[in-house]
């Protein structure tokens, strides 16, 4: 590619390409933190029409991934600042001990950061983003046999009649497909 | 002779549940004598886990349709 045309591809969004690529990007982003994935879904849309109207403001710097997931979290953000200004004004009352135990004092209060299920629900988050990093790399025949068997879990049969090719082909692309997860997955998820 | 392509294969069927038994034999007798594999076999097992662990989730192929008339229709 020549060096004026490498600098134009940067510049140019490919809108049309959006869905099939980062929508399941931005749907697990998403999902990870607003945890319902009817919002989830609407947060996605709402993010390529932010991203529609916007366009003129991307600069090339990033990449559209990137981009697009900038535009979601200021989405996530604007959903719980809605949400909390419904909740009308804050009201304070003070009173130690009144119902269970622990007490109100704010220490008491805060997550413990040793907290195991807390830890491995941020680390399962962590893992999804790494993963479905790693599947938007795939080539996109690899990505969509992966997606279909590993993730939607469909029969290999459904996703033969699907696709319209046969067992043989549908395992050497999920063969293909793991080999590279596994090379592209950090080496500290295959730690222990 | 199970080349280390074919095992790698079946391994990755087996993910799965899918391999035949004369498969998971072919396999079996393999990584006997393959380190290779043994060490693939073990990574795409973990794999597996990681993928369960992960729950992750996609959006159907009507809702990505959707999705895609909906940007059609903005642009």
């Amino acid at each position: 590619m020549k060096e004026e045309e490498k600098i134009k591809s940067q510049h140019d969004l490919r809108p049309d390409g959006w869905v099939d690529q980062y929508a399941d990007y931005l749907f697990n982003y998403a999902i990870a933190r607003v945890n319902d994935t009817e919002l989830a879904k609407d947060l996605v849309q709402e993010t390529f029409f932010a991203g529609l109207n916007s366009a003129k403001n991307f600069k090339g710097t990033a990449s559209e991934r990137t981009w697009l997931v900038a535009i979601l979290k200021r989405k996530v953000i604007d959903y719980y600042r809605k949400i909390n200004s419904k909740k009308g004004k804050a009201e304070v009352r003070v009173s130690y001990k009144d119902e269970g135990s622990e007490g109100r004092w704010l220490e008491e209060q805060v997550a413990d950061p040793f907290s195991r299920s807390e830890n491995d629900r941020i680390e399962n988050e962590e893992l999804g983003q790494a993963i479905q990093d790693c599947i938007t790399q795939l080539p996109p025949k690899q990505a969509q046999v992966f997606t279909m068997k590993t993730i939607q879990g469909l029969s290999t049969e459904d996703i033969c009649n699907e696709l319209g090719i046969n067992p043989s082909n549908l395992w050497v692309l999920v063969f293909r497909a793991r080999t590279a997860l596994m090379g592209c997955l950090n080496k500290s998820w295959f730690a222990s | 002779m199970t080349t280390c392509e074919d095992a790698q294969q079946i391994c990755t069927k087996n993910q799965y549940e899918e391999a035949s038994w004369r498969e998971k034999i072919n396999l079996l007798l393999h990584l006997v004598v393959c380190n290779t594999c043994r060490a693939y076999s073990r990574k795409n097992a973990r794999l597996t886990r990681l993928c369960e662990k992960a729950s992750l989730h996609t959006l159907s192929k009507s809702e990505k349709k959707r999705m895609k008339d909906a940007i059609l229709r903005q642009e």
